[in-house]
């Protein structure tokens, strides 16, 4: 059901969220935690994105509350997430339990990439159970050698994850109308970040889908 | 650590509140039928909640700038990535530009 390269897409996409793990484990002993806080947090969280915010926050003296609403509110995409992927991709009865909880931003991607239902079931979850190992791993083995890597920044893991999400997105970037509304929504967040707290930004971004809203795309362009 | 109840209590709303938004989406669209139209723009707004976290995560840094090494990371991992290099090559090419600079001394 799912292709030689789209395999090897899966894989290298699962390694590099085991590297990503890896900065995050590390990221978060290094700011003070125990190993069973980017432990446990991968694993139940399992949404990179809003577990640096939260360990960031908590860091910096913020109240762990506070950072789990900042943490949601980067989270809230999950919801349109749940809303394109095609019914049965998560699965049925039981399953859907485990299929819910691995929807993720590179399973959604894959999942929406392929052409058929068996298809996408089948990206969805290679890349959903994949990302369910190498991120809690990475985190833990990245917490383990975290106290002997003083400054993570040293060796560029910061940068890694803007590129990560970068990567998955430039397919769709590469529609130009998508591209102007992607521009604005980073415009809005950049401009915004300078004076609202962490998480609100992102959301904000979203008042770009009015560009796309207002132009609608010819039919015959599909 | 200042206080583990807080913090347990803080990663479960996190870990809670995630699942919840996974779930409800689902939930929506089995109740109301999208159009097509309607689709591609719930697509295309999730890849802008996507750019907006490259752009905040890339060059902010709590309310400031980040300074030049970790954006100039991220833009060489993205013109990777326009040009259809291999997914770990975008990543590591942007942590290693991001590394290089910072041994040069530029911040």
């Amino acid at each position: 059901m799912l292709t030689y390269a789209v395999l090897v897409d899966v894989g290298l996409t699962c390694l590099a969220v085991f590297f990503i793990g890896l900065s995050y484990g590390a990221v978060a002993v290094a700011s003070g935690f125990p190993l069973w806080v980017p432990a446990a947090q991968s694993l139940l969280v399992l949404a990179g994105a809003s577990e640096f915010l939260f360990i960031g926050i908590v860091a910096a003296g913020g109240n762990p509350i506070a950072a789990a609403l900042a943490g949601m509110l980067v989270n809230a995409r999950h919801l349109p997430y749940g809303l394109a992927l095609p019914p049965g991709v998560t699965g049925r009865g039981w399953r859907r339990l485990l299929g819910t909880h691995v929807m993720n931003d590179e399973s959604v991607v894959f999942g929406l990439a392929q052409p058929d239902l068996p298809g996408e079931r089948a990206a969805y979850w290679a890349c959903g159970l994949g990302v369910l190992a190498c991120w809690p791993g990475g985190a833990v083995l990245g917490a383990l050698i975290g106290s002997a890597v003083h400054d993570t920044n040293a060796f560029g893991l910061d940068a890694m994850f803007p590129a990560v999400i970068l990567a998955l997105i430039v397919k769709d970037l590469r529609d130009p109308r998508t591209r102007r509304a992607a521009l604005a929504g980073a415009g809005i967040a950049l401009a915004s970040a300078l004076v609202l707290p962490a998480g609100l930004p992102v959301l904000l971004a979203l008042a770009a889908v009015l560009l796309l809203v207002r132009s609608p795309a010819p039919e015959a362009a599909r | 650590m200042k206080d583990t109840t807080l913090v347990v209590a803080g990663m479960a709303t996190l870990a809670a509140g995630t699942y919840a938004f996974r779930l409800s989406g689902q939930a929506l669209r089995a109740r109301i039928s999208f159009p097509p139209r309607a689709t591609r723009l719930l697509e295309a707004a999730a890849v802008i909640l996507l750019a907006a976290l490259v752009a905040t995560t890339a060059l902010t840094q709590g309310h400031g700038f980040s300074g030049f090494a970790r954006p100039a990371g991220v833009l060489v991992g993205g013109v990777l990535a326009w040009r259809k290099a291999s997914f770990l090559v975008v990543v590591i090419a942007a942590a290693a530009v991001a590394a290089g600079l910072r041994l040069l001394g530029i911040r």
